[in-house]
């Protein structure tokens, strides 16, 4: 011990237990303290209650219809895993949906318009993904803009040049499956394996290789990240680009699930992809959240909407339910991050 | 015995406003410096230039007699110069391990660090426990749970065992007792004694007066953006500091160099 | 160049036997107020809307909303005009409703409002409506379906993928047109679903695009596998229904029908992926209004309604290659001529 100053030599009589943890905690402690190191139970919880009680309602054929739910919501959780890397680096992107539909314009009209080969068309549309997702990555890491006005920019501009450059022309399925059936790659189960490929891939890259911590302290705290060594501005630019490629691939499984191109779908992934984020329990504020948790929140999402169209309520109590669930994962959010106090 | 850090003639202006006017700096192994200075006398932006988080105008630093310049705090960390800031740049969500190992972590040898770039976790999390059973501080049970379950001593402890950990020329610490109460300070500032056991030199920024005089070795007095004097906390009172930091008291003409 | 010159000289022969009339002075204006300007259907009749306003010297503005929906924009723009001096305007209103009292300031400044393709509410707030009779185009395709299945038509399983769930009239009444063309009764003609009928199985929405349809079949089929009549608000929704049922291999015995009559649906009839749809005529309703706005600036008569009707009908054609008795009907040929987009 090192000599104390006078008014401290009392403190040899305290208590000596400064450090450690007060294990005596109530159980609703308790599962806070769980929720805070599992992020993603909450929404796994209100999936499985949710699918218990469409099931106990509807019977048999509600989980026939399983399979159904799962292609249904991959558009917007392919999206929404780009938006998950945004959103944890306390990011957001509205183009996203945007960056999709023009990928997938440019992988239909460079093989229809140009004659390209379909391969070097998709290719393209890929290349077209990651431009986009490096304009919003170099605005708002090197230019310092706040990522909403960036994207909220970027969405506006991408979506205009989409329909002008497809002059709004719907190529259709049967000319694609003739002429380049490789664009139609993704359908039917396949689009159910690329996306659950692509979570998983995305899962081991943050939780286990040193880009996705720093991802996840770039959204905690970027200025102490950069102060740890993080290159921030980098990384940041990274997942805007990563995120423009994995909206490409959306786009590349929207012309299999869609079967044509269309230049005027995918107008509200954007929004269906933050919702899939934030019912997933990721933090809004960044640096918090699993993966896990954003496809199961496009999960539940599709889950309402199929149970109670099959129920046969008016689709406006899908809207209203998925706005109340919105506004709980929030405060969810909110009350396990209080643990830290 | 030649100091290990110095600096001499260091200048950074911010427009109008000089924060550094010819300052200067020297460190030698194996001792606790304190840098003391009133508010505005220029002490942090010292402290910055030496830990690369601004890069002076003028005036030069050397490391064990090398003239280095660094453009970042990544290069000073590089060059084994490691600081705990009073912010504690630690990351909240992220488990003590991720925090102790960010912007270094240790790779899996073979495929699975090479192709999917895998962490080794058991690796990471047996040098973390190594390093704060070190420092004593293993009242931590478990290694993997997020740096906002601690309190704020135990962040503090966690800061100073990383700094400790991969510093391996010079530690600094600016104001590690600033936010805790009495008996984490009395932590700290053992945890800043046992880093000193262990060979490493640290500069210590610090306004508490008590903290300063019981651990260091020597006094830098720092005002009007320069050095005012050095000084032996033994031979000198807390009031002549505090004194000769607000210009109240002439600097003694011979200084402990 | 020379038609341009052509035209101009024109435009101004008649702009000055226009000034000649002491009522009416300067050259005359007239806007197109469209829903979006990226749909093929509104792009079709702003072409016409301009072919024709070059050709008989009228100085065309052409507005439009942001997205199908957005009334906002749409009284932007009618403010707009007013403003302009316009003499009439074109108007495809997105909200029928919430337009009107616009309608009604734009026809207090003594300017000429035509409503096209969708009907005010009340459809007198305008001074007149040139659109498709869209009651008729539903009936056409119910009637043609019904004589398609013959007998069977007793037992027939019927979808309905309609527009939205706000349920705007040109989805009432061709939704309500099918069912009467199919021998349903429909109860209240002003409401869709209200109906008892055994053979009405399932209706769902669409948003008139190839994601919605996909998504509203899917959803039918899992109520009611054993749909063998589809009816769809829109080509687009068509597309997507079509690959919903080859998804669940239904595609060869499923009749599925349409309205719209642009130039991918019209190909998909041809290639036997819609049974048949009604054509309409956006080109020829945007060149009437045009032409309706020149006579009311010259002579200040207003356009008259169509005998029986209180709007002017710009006529429908159903088109099919495998033709009813008892419906009259063009083939794929003949449609592909006129089709728009």
């Amino acid at each position: 011990m090192t000599a104390a100053q006078e008014f401290e030599k009392v403190l040899d009589k305290s208590d000596a237990t400064v450090a450690s943890f007060d294990q005596h905690r109530t159980p609703l402690e308790r599962a806070q303290h769980f929720l805070h190191g599992n992020p993603a139970a909450v929404p796994l919880i209100v999936l499985v209650l949710s699918v218990s009680v469409f099931g106990a309602i509807l019977g048999a054929k509600f989980f026939f219809a399983l399979p159904l739910i799962l292609q249904q919501v991959a558009i917007s959780a392919i999206i929404g895993a780009a938006q998950t890397l945004v959103i944890l680096t306390a990011g957001i992107d509205l183009s996203v949906g945007a960056i999709m539909v023009l990928s997938s314009v440019v992988m239909g009209q460079f093989t229809f318009r140009y004659g390209l080969p379909a391969p070097v068309s998709i290719l393209c549309g890929f290349g077209c993904g990651a431009l986009c997702g490096w304009l919003n990555g170099a605005l708002i890491a090197r230019m310092k803009l706040p990522p909403f006005i960036v994207t909220l920019g970027t969405w506006q501009i991408i979506l205009a040049g989409n329909f002008l450059y497809s002059a709004n022309e719907t190529i259709r399925s049967q000319d694609i499956a003739e002429q380049a059936p490789l664009l139609q790659l993704f359908h039917g189960n396949a689009i159910i394996a690329a996306m659950f490929l692509l979570v998983f891939l995305l899962w081991h890259v943050l939780n286990h290789t040193a880009w996705g911590r720093h991802v996840y302290a770039i959204g905690d705290d970027p200025d102490a990240a950069e102060l740890s060594g993080v290159r921030v501005k980098r990384v940041l630019v990274q997942v805007y680009v990563l995120s423009g490629v994995i909206c490409a691939l959306a786009g590349w499984v929207l012309i299999g699930r869609l079967g044509s191109v269309s230049p005027t779908s995918g107008q509200l992934a954007n929004i269906e992809s933050i919702t899939a984020v934030v019912i997933g329990g990721i933090s809004l504020f960044g640096g918090r959240g699993s993966i896990l948790g954003m496809i199961f929140g496009a999960l539940i999402v599709g889950v309402f909407q199929l149970g109670l169209r099959m129920i046969g309520t008016d689709p406006q109590w899908t809207y209203l339910l998925i706005g109340v669930l919105i506004i709980a994962a929030v405060a969810i959010d909110q009350w396990i991050r209080k643990v830290a106090a | 015995m030649q100091p290990i850090l110095t600096a001499r003639g260091l200048v950074k202006r911010y427009g109008r406003v000089t924060a550094l006017d010819h300052a200067d700096f020297d460190l030698y192994p194996g001792e606790i410096l304190a840098v003391i200075g009133d508010n505005g006398a220029g002490k942090s932006s010292l402290i910055k230039a030496i830990c690369g988080a601004i890069t002076p105008d003028e005036g030069e630093i050397t490391l064990e007699g090398r003239v280095l310049k660094f453009r970042t705090p990544m290069e000073a960390r590089i060059a084994g110069i490691e600081t705990v800031y009073q912010n504690l740049a630690l990351s909240p969500a992220l488990s003590i391990t991720d925090n102790m190992f960010l912007g270094r972590e240790i790779r899996k040898a073979g495929p699975l660090g090479r192709w999917l770039r895998m962490l080794d976790r058991p690796a990471m999390a047996k040098v973390a426990r190594d390093k704060l059973s070190e420092l004593g501080l293993m009242t931590i049970q478990n290694i993997g749970q997020a740096v906002e379950t601690l309190s704020g001593g135990q962040r503090q402890g966690v800061a100073v065992a990383r700094a400790a950990a991969f510093g391996s020329k010079v530690v600094i610490m600016d104001e590690p007792t600033a936010a805790l109460g009495v008996k984490e300070s009395r932590r700290v500032l053992e945890l800043i004694l046992d880093v000193k056991r262990r060979g490493l030199p640290i500069v210590l920024i610090s306004h508490n007066m008590p903290h300063v005089f019981e651990v260091a070795d020597r006094v830098h007095i720092h005002r009007l953006g320069r050095r005012l004097a050095v000084i032996d906390p033994k031979k000198f009172s807390m009031s002549d500091a505090v004194a000769m930091m607000t210009g109240a008291m002439k600097p003694p003409e011979a200084t402990a160099h | 160049m020379k038609s341009t010159l052509r035209s101009m000289l024109l435009g101004a022969g008649l702009l000055g036997i226009a000034s000649a009339a002491p009522a009416l002075g300067g050259e005359v204006g007239a806007c197109l107020i469209t829903k979006t300007d990226t749909n093929p259907f509104f792009v079709k009749m702003k072409e016409g809307a301009t072919a024709k306003a070059a050709e008989l010297g009228v100085t065309l503005k052409a507005y439009a909303g942001k997205i199908d929906g957005d009334n906002e924009s749409q009284v932007a723009a009618m403010e707009s005009c007013i403003a302009d001096g316009a003499k009439g305007i074109l108007l495809v209103p997105s909200d029928s409703k919430a337009i009107v009292d616009a309608v009604k300031k734009a026809r207090d400044a003594g300017i000429l409002v035509i409503a096209l393709d969708t009907p005010l509410d009340p459809i007198d707030a305008a001074d007149s409506t040139f659109a498709t009779d869209n009651f008729k185009a539903g009936e056409l395709i119910g009637a043609w379906a019904k004589a398609q299945l013959g007998d069977a038509s007793k037992d027939a399983k019927i979808a309905y993928l309609d527009l939205n769930p706000s349920q705007p009239t040109v989805d009432v009444l061709r939704d309500q047109g099918f069912m009467t063309g199919f021998g349903i009764d429909v109860k209240d003609a002003n409401k869709i679903g209200d109906e008892d009928d055994a053979r009405n199985v399932c209706h769902d929405v669409t948003n008139g695009n190839e994601e919605g349809g996909r998504a509203a079949m899917e959803n039918c089929l899992t109520r009611e596998p054993a749909i063998n009549v589809v009816y769809t608000i829109n080509e687009p929704a068509a597309a997507g229904a079509f690959e919903a049922l080859k998804a669940a291999g239904r595609e060869k015995d499923v009749l599925v029908v349409s309205v719209d009559g642009g130039c991918p649906g019209v190909k998909n009839v041809a290639a036997g992926i819609i049974g048949a749809t009604s054509q309409q005529y956006p080109l020829l309703m945007a060149a009437m209004g045009i032409e309706a706005i020149k006579k009311f600036a010259d002579t200040g008569e207003k356009p008259k309604l169509t005998e029986g009707k209180n709007f002017f009908d710009t006529g429908a054609a159903l088109v099919t290659d495998k033709p009813a008795a008892g419906v009259e009907s063009i083939d794929t040929k003949a449609g592909t001529e006129k089709c728009w987009g």
